[in-house]
This record gives structure tokens, sequence and C-alpha cells, in this order.
């Protein structure tokens, strides 16, 4: 399988131009294992590597633009490994990325994007469509199709044509649409998302539509929590709304309510 | 393959490829193109030498289609052309392909231009042999480019250029009459250009106009012979304008 040095590769070939076939022949190869049945081993061997996407992202386009919000939890298995961690990714000033999956895989493959969405820029005068960076990014997750990648990530951002929002996974998928939500807290994200979401939501309305949202797969899914951040982006770039703590949120939408003090009863 | 690695084109001592000037000549050898823009019209023209009688003219199409909204005209080699427009035609479907965005003009200019550059600097190659005018309107702006390449890989953006034989007296023509124009007057403006040079008849030139909404159309041949006969006719009128003695007598 040809990895992606895009980035990286010149362009004056060394020996005639027949060096572009025979970059095919210079892949990097290991020798298989020796079992009987190597599809399945192969399949075992993805699982195994392949770490749960213990997260909640969402993102949904709305009349003003689009609006993406994150939790900040870190999970290996029952450990909580980190409160704070930055799960919107800014890939340049006017498009946003979410992490779910694997943190590594997440961050490296969004800062490589962010390199290309430059370096078109540089070259063709003119920023990338975020149908092009998504395009980009999911051609490169492709490629690494069965390698154990994990990543599944929205690209939000505002370019010519308005307002855009993508899917996209490290299986290759790639969807374009407006409501999206990713992680093992997505199915109570969607929940809230889906009931309240209206086209003609204000910012502030959308924003905290988005950050109930977080708050309530926080609530129920334990790979969640931390810190609720909204962002919004609009025409002239994101900028981050808010980070609530999802425990303040809590207190804040249930205030526990004062128990009357307990008095006897009146004498019958 | 050590023998055929050694470069084809290389400096002379005071600073010259001589391989690239060469390949100019023969650009400059070829029938004469020419390529104008307008606000929003773009023509490309060239010169079309006398076809044989059993030759079937169709197949031997100097104006191409890059993709839907860009047209490519050039000068030299015609063997040459096939294969750089085959690969450039290539990378018109490979970027909608990849970012789902038609390409630019000039996009796929500096990606000819850079074809023909690689040429230059690899082992065993010639450079190739013609120069390209490039034209086409931008997918999300609509605004309309003209570009010329040539065999040495530099490229740059024109309001009108010609290439090949006699190119200069065409550029001169260009350089004094050219002003900004649409629609009909730029096709008369390029006809005319090409005149300079060619003789008369919609036999032996070829036109081709591209619109935003209609892409890249061919001229029949008769529509030629009458945009040529209304600019004989208008040039008639001139001179019969300036040789007639002036009306007003001081008498």
């Amino acid at each position: 399988m040809k990895l992606d040095t895009s980035g990286l590769e010149s362009f004056a070939p060394h020996q005639g131009v027949d060096a572009e076939f025979k970059e095919l022949s210079l892949v990097a190869s290991f020798e298989f294992p020796n079992v009987t049945n190597f599809d399945d081993f192969q399949k075992k061997a993805v699982q195994m590597v392949k770490p749960a996407k213990g997260t909640t992202t969402l993102a949904f386009i709305f009349k003003d633009g689009v609006m993406v919000a994150a939790d900040s939890r870190a999970s290996m298995g029952a450990y909580i490994s980190s409160q704070s961690v930055k799960k919107i990714i800014e890939i340049n000033p006017y498009m946003l990325g979410t992490m779910a999956g694997g943190a590594a895989d997440c961050q490296f493959w969004h800062r490589n994007l962010g390199i290309k969405c430059r370096l078109h820029e540089l070259a063709n005068k003119r920023r990338i469509s975020v149908t092009g960076a998504s395009k980009l990014l999911a051609n490169i997750l492709y490629s690494y199709r069965g390698m154990g990648l994990s990543v599944g990530t929205m690209i939000a951002g505002w370019d010519e044509a308005g307002p855009g929002l993508y899917y996209v996974d490290s299986e290759g998928g790639r969807l374009k649409g407006t409501r999206f939500s990713v992680g093992s807290g997505s199915p109570y994200a969607y929940g809230v998302l889906d009931s309240g979401y209206r086209w003609d939501l204000s910012i502030e309305e959308a924003a905290e539509l988005a950050r109930r949202a977080i708050y309530h797969a926080t609530f129920r899914d334990g790979a969640s929590g931390g810190v609720a951040s909204v962002y919004y982006v609009g025409r002239d770039g994101w900028r981050k709304l808010s980070g609530d703590d999802v425990g303040d949120l809590h207190y804040k939408y249930y205030p526990v309510v004062q128990e009357e003090e307990m008095t006897e009863a009146a004498a019958a | 393959m050590a023998r055929y690695d050694r470069a084809i084109t290389v400096f002379s001592p005071d600073g010259h490829l001589f391989q690239v000037e060469y390949a100019l000549e023969a650009v400059r050898k070829g029938n004469a193109a020419v390529g104008v823009r307008g606000t929003d019209t773009i023509v490309l023209g060239v010169e079309k030498k006398s076809t044989a009688k059993l030759q079937d003219s169709r197949t031997v199409r100097k104006i191409v289609n890059l993709d839907d909204h860009i047209a490519l005209a050039c000068a030299g080699l015609k063997a040459d052309a096939r294969v750089l427009i085959n690969k450039a035609r290539i990378e018109c479907q490979s970027h909608r392909l990849t970012v789902e965005d038609p390409v630019t003009v000039e996009y796929i200019t500096r990606y000819i231009a850079g074809l023909q550059q690689k040429y230059t600097q690899s082992g065993g190659v010639r450079p190739f042999g013609l120069s390209t005018l490039i034209v086409g309107f931008d997918p999300y702006t609509g605004v309309p480019s003209l570009y010329q390449t040539d065999p040495s890989g530099t490229f740059s953006a024109w309001k009108a250029n010609a290439t090949g034989r006699n190119s200069n007296s065409m550029r001169e023509f260009l350089e004094k009459n050219y002003k900004e124009t649409s629609g009909q007057e730029t096709i008369k403006l390029a006809v005319r250009a090409l005149l300079e040079v060619v003789e008369s008849g919609g036999k032996n030139i070829e036109i081709a106009v591209m619109t935003k909404d209609k892409g890249l159309r061919q001229l029949e041949e008769s529509e030629i012979d009458d945009i040529v006969a209304e600019i004989e006719a208008e040039k008639a009128a001139a001179e019969a304008a300036k040789k007639q003695p002036p009306k007003e007598s001081t008498s």
C-alpha cells in the first residue's frame, strides 16, 4: 500500500520520468505471519489495537453558520487519563476538526491536513474548500485502511460556498450533512440535538443546544466528561464561545432544591 | 540504463539552454495561433494549412477541450501536443476527484508549464516543442483568463497573445488595436489579428469561442467567411473615408 508522502516529496525526478513508476516498487513490506486463517488473524489484530471512541463530539449547520462542540475526557479503559483534552482542533482560522478515536491519530492527521490546506492556499492563491479539505483527509485515511488508524472526525468550516460540514472516518467513509455526533456518547447527544434543532436558531440558542447536548451525553456516558467546549464557525472564521465544566452545568440545569425543614405533623 | 540518463538539456558556457531555444525555434515554425480575452467571451484562433483533399479534416483538431470550461490551442510539434494534452486532461479529472472541484485556468496552466519544465531537467528526454494558449473561465468567480506557456516552462497571463508563425506581427497588431471587448467584437479582433498573417478566407482559419454558459464552440466555415467579409467591408469603408477629401470645404 502506497504511504502518503505527498507533503514531503520533491518534484524533480532523479532519473528520467520513469521514476514515477519505479516508486510503486519501493513500498516497504514485511513478512506475513504463518497462520492458517490469515484474514481472521488480520481482523483480530485490528480489533486488538482499535481503541474505542470514548468521547462525545457534535457539530451542526444552522442559518448563521456551524456550531461545533465536544467534551474533554480521555479514557484508557476504566481509567480516566485526562479531563482536559482539546478535542476541537483548529486546522486553520476558518476550519475546525473534531477528535474522536485515537487521540494521536486525530491530532497528527489534522495537523497534516492543516499543512496540506496551507500549501493549497499558497499554490492556488485561494483558500481550499471544506469539500476539498475533507476529501484530502478521507483519501489519506482510505489509503491507511485496515492498518489500525482510529479516527472519527468532523470537518467544519465556512468557505466560498457557505458553511460546510463533513464526517470523515478511518474506514475511509466521508459523509456530507447538517447534523453529526461522533463517539460513545453520541446516542445521548443525538437525542437532545435532534429534538431541539431548528434551522433558524440564533447563535446563542444554537450554542446552548450544543452545550446541553454535550452535557447530557457526559451525564450518561462514562467515557465522556470534563469540559464542554463550544465553538462557532461563521463567515469570518471560528471563535470559541464557551468552555464549561459539565459538573457546573449539571447544577445549573438541575439546581439542588433545598429540602424543607422537617416539622412535626400537627397533632391530630 | 546509465547510458540514457545523461541530460540532453545542459547549460552552455554563457548560460543558455540551447535545447530549449531550439524548441522555441520549432514553435516559431509552427502554425500561427492567437488568443483574445474579452469580458464575457474568450476566442482562440489558429491558422489552418490547406488540408489535403483526401484527408478528413475533422481529425485534425487544433483547438481542443481540456475540460468543460477550459480550452487549449498550441503552436509547434503536434505529436508533442497530443501527449501534453492527454496528461493535462487526466490532471483535470484527477483534480475533480481529489478536491471535488473543477480546476482553475491558472492551476492547469501551472501544471502544463510544470510538465514542460520537468522535461528540460531530466535525463534522456528533450523539451516539448510547443507553446500553448490556454483559456477558460474560473469555475467560481466566472472571470475569463488567457494564459500562455512555452517550452522552457514559464507561463503568464495575457489579455491577448499570439504564438507560432509570424507571432510578432500579430502581437504588434494586437498591441495597437486591443481594447476591452465582448461577444462578437472579441471574435472579430481575433480574426483580424490572424488575417494579418494568413490568407483571407474561412478555409485557412479555425476559430473557437468559449463562453461561460455554452463552453467551447468551434465556428463553422460559413460563419468565419461571414466574419471575414464583415471585416473586409469595414476595412474598405475605412480606406474610402480616408481617401475622400474632407467634406467641409472652406469656401
